[in-house]
């Protein structure tokens, strides 16, 4: 992925944000590739810690994130229903690391979320995994650390980040 | 105080099977204040598990209902649990969440404590008389009243309050029950899950141990559950609630999902098979096979008067919260775990926490926003005064999904924030 430019991976990123903020996201899951992970660490953990053996907000591994994808498209699924509105900034992008097959990303986003009448916002870093399938990116790894102290006012993270 | 003066906060009457609760509980400013007075300054509050201050010097900080507690493990390795104020001028003494110190310096004129809390210097001493570092009142104050049951650590603002082993009533045996699961000890994961939910504290107490509402509520969750069958277990059904005395409650009742201690699901392998068939047969050679049952393949939503949850279900999580208003509380919650479990049954139990539990979950997003749409019901509490809480009155053994729990708790709220029953109302609880 050498030839590769931050501005080919920011139009990545932007369209990542924009599927999510339309709630495409049976669409946005097909940029996971079938060993992803998504992930939420709680805040108070370092930036590299392990969902094995520490207690995160969210650990998805493929499954999981289908499942999440799935639950969050019903009526069932309360908290989300009707779905919030969001609006995603997705800015200081930077590649860390690169080989043949993947890259390391870094970008910092800013997460509005609207729902009866209450504004909440989401912040933070987000550390991606990219890899291509010769066409596209594709997403091995997404780690959200949130910048915030704990969940609050917000409580939830009822929303994919 | 206002509050006394107003309509009663519960409608009684076990001969007609009526338990109601006035909506207005939930969002008077005047009962929100007569609670800091009533419960939280005459209860035992949780403040944290003894294992999360392993070495000498370790420390937390902390807020217990409304006050900065410093929870330290001194020197000498004993607990401590420090009011979190300098004794000279007032400020906060220690301003990290947590970390390892020999010494507390105060920044605002320097003065040095013991992980103690006792004085050991401060600048200028000369201008203070001989033996002033000596007064018990040149120490930073330990908090009124501090004791542990099976490394529960928990403080008291009331001086007088009896004893935490008495206090815990019937829930004592729980708790119990759910220790036992380890002979080694049992230690918080890191990580800690604090968030915080638009609604009155009390709406979380019910829901906490709440079995009526999982069907509806949580419908999503249990798709997913049902989706891959390998997630189900095939153990038994059903159980009941109980009152434990002093506002406790549990849930005691079987479910289908896998249980790190110790209910196989085959989701889990073949290696999952032999390590939960090891510590099932653990349990059986130390307790016998009726209470090992109970233990492994029986889920536990406990409940302590008036804000800690220890749930044993498809993991174990301890969870405490705190009203910072009438409609907003904060709540901590952690992962509770073995001490001599494999990293295997580690990464299963975490797995399965997160699956249900926490503000990232499958199910406690869908509990909040419940919570949080009563908060914006009860702004009706003027026309549409009551909850009603009755299911399962008069029953013998009210099951799981009853509401005997929820009478528990109220019961013992009432009783504390009103001890003389309003006279002229007939079927008032006392």
């Amino acid at each position: 992925m050498h030839s590769v430019s931050r501005s080919d991976v920011e139009d990545f990123l932007f369209a990542e944000a924009d599927l999510l903020d339309r709630w495409r996201l049976p669409e946005w899951l097909t940029l996971f590739t079938d060993d992803a992970k998504y992930e939420v660490p709680c805040t108070d953990l370092p930036p590299d810690a392990s969902p094995d053996s520490s207690l995160f907000y969210i650990a998805d591994d493929r499954i999981r994130l289908g499942e999440r994808v799935k639950r969050l498209m019903k009526r069932t699924a309360h908290a989300e229903f009707p779905h919030s509105k969001t609006s995603r900034i997705v800015g200081n992008v930077r590649i860390r690391a690169r080989t043949d097959q993947e890259m390391e990303v870094s970008c910092v986003f800013h997460t509005l979320r609207t729902k009866d009448g209450t504004t909440d916002l989401y912040f933070g870093t987000s550390n991606y995994r990219l890899t291509t399938n010769g066409e596209d990116f594709l997403i091995r790894e997404k780690r959200c650390l949130l910048g915030s102290e704990g969940l609050r006012p917000h409580g939830r993270i009822s929303i994919v980040l | 105080m206002n509050a006394d003066n107003a309509q009663p906060a519960l409608l009684v009457d076990p001969a007609q099977r009526i338990f109601k609760v006035a909506r207005r509980n939930f969002v008077d400013p005047e009962i929100y204040e007569a609670e800091k007075e009533r419960i939280f300054d005459r209860c035992w509050l949780y403040l944290g598990h003894s294992s999360e201050l392993p070495k000498p010097g370790d420390f937390i900080s902390r807020v217990v209902a409304g006050r900065s507690i410093l929870f330290t493990r001194d020197s000498k390795g004993q607990l401590r649990a420090l009011m979190n104020t300098c004794p000279h001028r007032g400020a906060q003494v220690c301003r990290e969440r947590k970390g390892n110190a020999k010494s507390f310096q105060c920044f605002y004129h320097g003065w040095v404590f013991g992980s103690d809390g006792k004085l050991r210097s401060q600048p200028g001493e000369d201008s203070y008389p001989e033996g002033f570092k000596d007064r018990e009142t040149s120490n930073m104050q330990a908090a009124p009243r501090f004791e542990t049951y099976r490394d529960f650590n928990f403080v008291s603002f009331d001086r007088n309050i009896i004893p935490l082993v008495d206090y815990l009533a019937g829930a004592r045996e729980y708790l119990d029950v759910i220790c036992d699961q380890t002979d080694a000890g049992m230690s918080i994961v890191a990580g800690s899950q604090e968030y915080s939910i638009r609604a009155n504290w009390k709406l979380l107490t019910e829901n906490s141990i709440d079995g009526y509402h999982a069907a509806t509520t949580h419908a999503s969750y249990f798709d997913i559950l049902m989706n891959t069958t390998d997630n189900l277990s095939t153990g038994r059904m059903g159980g009941f609630g109980h009152d434990l005395g002093n506002g406790h409650a549990v849930l005691e009742y079987g479910a289908p999902w896998g249980r790190p201690v110790a209910q196989w699901i085959p989701g889990w392998g073949e290696a999952g098979k032999s390590e939960i068939g090891r510590q099932y047969d653990k349990l059986l050679e130390r307790f016998g096979k009726e209470r090992a049952d109970r233990i492994a393949l029986m889920n536990r939503n406990l409940f302590i008067f008036p804000n800690l949850v220890v749930n044993d279900i498809m993991a174990l999580t301890v969870r405490t919260y705190f009203p910072m208003a009438p409609d907003y509380m904060v709540i901590n919650a952690w992962a509770l775990a073995p001490n001599d479990e494999t990293s295997w049954a580690r990464k299963y139990r975490l797995n399965n926490f997160l699956e249900f539990l926490g503000p990232g979950g499958f199910a406690t997003p869908d509990d909040a926003e419940a919570l949080e749409h009563c908060q914006r019901g009860f702004k009706n509490s003027k026309e549409a005064q009551w909850n009603d809480i009755s299911k399962g009155m008069g029953k013998d053994k009210p099951s799981y999904n009853d509401e005997l729990q929820m009478r528990a708790f109220w019961t013992q709220w009432n009783r504390q924030m009103f001890p003389t029953p309003i006279p002229q109302i007939k079927g008032v609880a006392a």
